[in-house]
């Protein structure tokens, strides 16, 4: 207990002190930020008392214009420069994009992810995203009254790899600490299943703007077991509002319509939609830029019949994931509902036939995301108890694998296996001497490699020269916790060792997400400087508290000269601590984490031997 | 690395190394553990702790995997006595076995062209009967009264019928796409 003498009075944390953290739901028509405040959990509004935020990003020649609303309002004026829906372009190709040819941009196609010129210039949806991002952060910082210590943001379980990497690369261009990235589906279950301590097989089926995510998650006793998930990453209300925009040209017979014309239409077009939700018919009005005048009207059964075949898309992959799971409809307990479009009545029908049960709608289809982020937020902030916690085990959504000879994928990591997880596997060479192998890594379900999505391609060199077959070489698939995915490869035989780890590319590297960040920065160094001060000296405290915490519970682990070595590296931190030298406290960071690492082992092991002791299984489950 | 790592994954466990195995127990084993090891437990703990928690987490999953599946539970019992199940090279089944597999492989291309749902998941059910059976034969082999090479050739010809029962399921979904 000597250590608690250590720290100062009023800079050793008090054990429950409270971390402000947040949920974001990072929509495509819509985004949230949400967090747990007194034990509730609640949406977070602007100065106005609005909840959502339009996920739209106005530019102008200065810069970001503006966020949201005011950027909505530039839709049909500005088209070209005015950003909707961005997160369908998050780590995605040109051809990759369904309906591009009706939308406004200028796109510029970039190895991996597309970028747009606007006359801010060339923008990555990843920064287009982060401004989004920056908004939600400042307005939860103004309304919490404090730095918060980290963020836990949603994604369609669908999302593939590169989509998940763009996301976190986003939320660290907007000055977020990201503790999870959380798949949506499950953070819809998480907001239901505590408000009704649920138990048994639910399936969340989640309608989006942009994106349809089919899970389906056991719950039981605190765990959270996400046995299987499915979906339409290019699937959503947006299609519906595609389908009622060309059914209108067709309707009123409309020549081609300049880029605000189309713009304004598809708007009307996603308003009948939702007036649709209330009413047995929706009048579509609009007076075009061309002077023309449209006016129509759309019924029910019209709308039912153009997107007849997009409720079927959704129900396809529903059906799928419970045969992964092994399951059938009659297993299911119960369907929760979310995303905007889940409102649509055909919808819920639709389901609701399918799983033979009304679906849950207890919670606002629009909040729920952001809800469960919040919750689960609160959670790895470290902010719940023991006892009163849970876990959360997630799958990855689609396979992982290695081209072959012949375009041919061989599958490494099978899809729905519970992350994380590592798999290795051994290739050899193929001809006499070969010293280099080019080693190709894709995702995705199909047999050829072309039909898959390419994550990265490395080279792995220094193979020494050996006859065909000969060589050993073991490549390693490591998916953590947030389903990103890093592969090492190996040659073994000869006991030399040539090894590359890759990020996968999808066309932005660290060196450029730093210069965005510099960049970001130019404008407000002064401010950006302090910034980085104040998130070094919160994550200073951070690593004080988890290593004064563990000292208090595991002491015993470590011997007399450990001991001392790991004191004076925390006497160091907390002096430099106190001033402003950032490289210093970093310095003293990383020190610490160093003399720990053995620390942190035995700590590990010693719990693990608690579980199989049995001493702790009662008070686990 | 932690010394634990290099246990079998039954010492992971602290379970006995057999093919019987009390799956309930596995499964309440394999909570507990994660519920230790698992990354949400330690994100606001330092670099190191997380990393390790990555890798006792990955690791977890692997060993559970491996025991959870039968079939893959007697591979790496196999394994960790040193008999190679050699899946690639011997093929040698005896003959009544290969009949049998010949019989089904037409009776699933005749349904599959029939389109026949019904039929499909009788036949489904069917093999997963006959797999279960074998299952009696791994415990023999493999418990009860060691074979080994017997043990070996019967994980053979679980690998046929369980890529027939992946025929059935991809057959199926086909049939709803």
């Amino acid at each position: 207990m000597a250590l608690l003498q250590i720290a100062e009075p009023g800079e050793s944390a008090a054990p429950h002190q409270h971390r402000l953290a947040v949920g974001i739901d990072l929509g495509t028509t819509n985004s949230l930020v949400a967090t747990v405040r007194s034990g509730m959990c609640a949406v977070l509004s602007d100065e106005l008392g609005r909840t959502l935020l339009p996920s739209v990003v106005h530019y102008s020649v200065q810069g970001v214009e503006s966020v949201g609303y005011d950027a909505q309002a530039q839709q049909s004026i500005d088209p070209r420069n005015t950003v909707v829906s961005v997160k369908r372009f998050m780590g995605r190709g040109l051809k990759d994009i369904a309906h591009i040819e009706s939308m406004p941009y200028d796109f510029l196609d970039a190895e991996g992810m597309v970028r747009l010129r606007t006359v801010a210039g060339v923008k990555t949806p990843v920064e287009i995203s982060a401004e989004i991002l920056k908004v939600l952060r400042e307005r939860a910082e103004i309304s919490l009254g404090g730095q918060l210590t980290g963020a836990v943001i949603t994604v369609p379980a669908y999302f593939d790899d590169a989509q998940r990497q763009a996301t976190k690369d986003a939320a660290r261009l907007a000055g977020l600490n990201v503790l999870r990235l959380l798949n949506e589906p499950t953070a819809a279950a998480i907001a239901y299943g505590l408000d009704n301590s649920a138990e048994g097989i639910y399936a969340v089926y989640d309608l989006g703007g942009g994106t349809f995510d089919i899970s389906i998650l056991r719950l039981s006793k605190g765990i959270f077991e996400v046995l299987a998930t499915g979906g339409d990453s290019a699937l959503g209300g947006d299609d519906f509002d595609q389908r009622v925009f060309c059914w209108i040209i067709e309707e009123a017979k409309l020549a081609p319509l300049s880029h605000s014309d189309a713009r304004l239409l598809l708007m009307r077009a996603r308003e009948a939609k939702e007036y649709l939700t209330y009413h047995g018919e929706a009048p579509i009005t609009v007076k075009l830029g061309s002077g023309e005048y449209v006016d129509v009207k759309l019924t029910t059964a019209i709308f039912s019949a153009i997107t007849h075949n997009l409720v079927q898309k959704t129900l396809t992959p529903t059906r799928k994931a419970l045969r992964d799971a092994g399951l059938t409809i009659e297993d299911v307990k119960g369907v929760v509902m979310v995303g905007g479009s889940t409102r649509m009545p055909q919808i819920q029908h639709a389901v609701g036939e399918l799983f033979k049960q009304e679906p849950l709608n207890n919670l606002d289809p629009d909040k729920v995301v952001a809800l469960g982020a919040a919750t689960q937020a609160n959670l790895l902030a470290g902010n719940r108890a023991t006892g009163d916690d849970w876990l959360l085990l997630d799958v990855i959504p689609l396979s992982l694998g290695l081209e072959m000879m012949g375009g041919l994928t061989e599958k490494i990591i099978p899809r729905n296996s519970t992350i994380p997880i590592a798999r290795a596997q051994e290739f050899t060479t193929f001809k006499d001497g070969q010293t280099a192998m080019a080693i190709h890594v894709v995702q995705g379900e199909r047999e050829l490699v072309s039909d898959c999505r390419s994550l990265a391609r490395f080279e792995l060199r220094g193979i020494p020269p050996m006859a065909a077959g000969a060589a050993r070489i073991r490549v390693t698939f490591q998916v953590d916790a947030d389903g990103l995915l890093s592969v090492t490869a190996r040659e073994q035989t000869t006991g030399h060792e040539a090894r590359i780890e890759v990020k996968p590319s999808y066309g932005l590297s660290d060196d450029e997400i730093t210069g965005m960040l510099k960049d970001s920065f130019v404008h407000a160094s002064e401010d950006a400087f302090r910034r980085a001060l104040r998130e070094a000296q919160v994550e200073a405290q951070r690593l004080l508290e988890a290593t004064l915490t563990a000292l208090g519970e595991d002491a015993e682990l470590l011997s007399m000269p450990e001991r001392a070595h790991i004191d004076s590296c925390i006497a160091k931190l907390q002096a430099v601590l106190v001033g402003d030298d950032r490289r210093a406290i970093d310095a003293a960071m990383l020190a610490l984490n160093q003399a720990t690492v053995e620390f942190a082992a035995r700590r590990m092991n010693k719990s693990v031997q608690r579980v199989l002791s049995g001493k702790n299984i009662t008070e686990l489950t | 690395m932690p010394s634990d790592f290099n246990q079998d994954h039954f010492a992971l466990f602290g379970l006995p190394r057999s093919f019987g195995l009390d799956t309930a127990q596995l499964d309440r084993l394999y909570r507990d553990l994660l519920a230790r090891v698992h990354p949400d437990k330690h994100v606001h703990l330092s670099a190191a702790d997380q990393r390790l928690a990555m890798q006792w987490a990955t690791h977890v999953n692997e060993a559970y995997q491996t025991l959870r599946q039968p079939l893959k539970r007697a591979q790496y019992l196999l394994h960790l006595v040193g008999v190679d199940v050699q899946l690639e090279r011997n093929t040698a089944m005896p003959p009544e076995f290969l009949m049998r597999q010949m019989e089904w492989r037409e009776t699933v291309a005749e349904v599959r062209s029939a389109e026949d749902g019904q039929a499909m998941e009788d036949l489904h059910r069917r093999i997963k009967k006959e797999i279960a059976e074998q299952y009696e034969c791994l415990e023999r082999h493999l418990d009860l009264k060691p074979d080994y090479q017997a043990a070996a050739a019967t994980v053979r010809q679980m690998m046929f019928q369980e890529k027939l029962l992946q025929e059935i399921d991809d057959a199926l979904a086909e049939l709803e796409a």
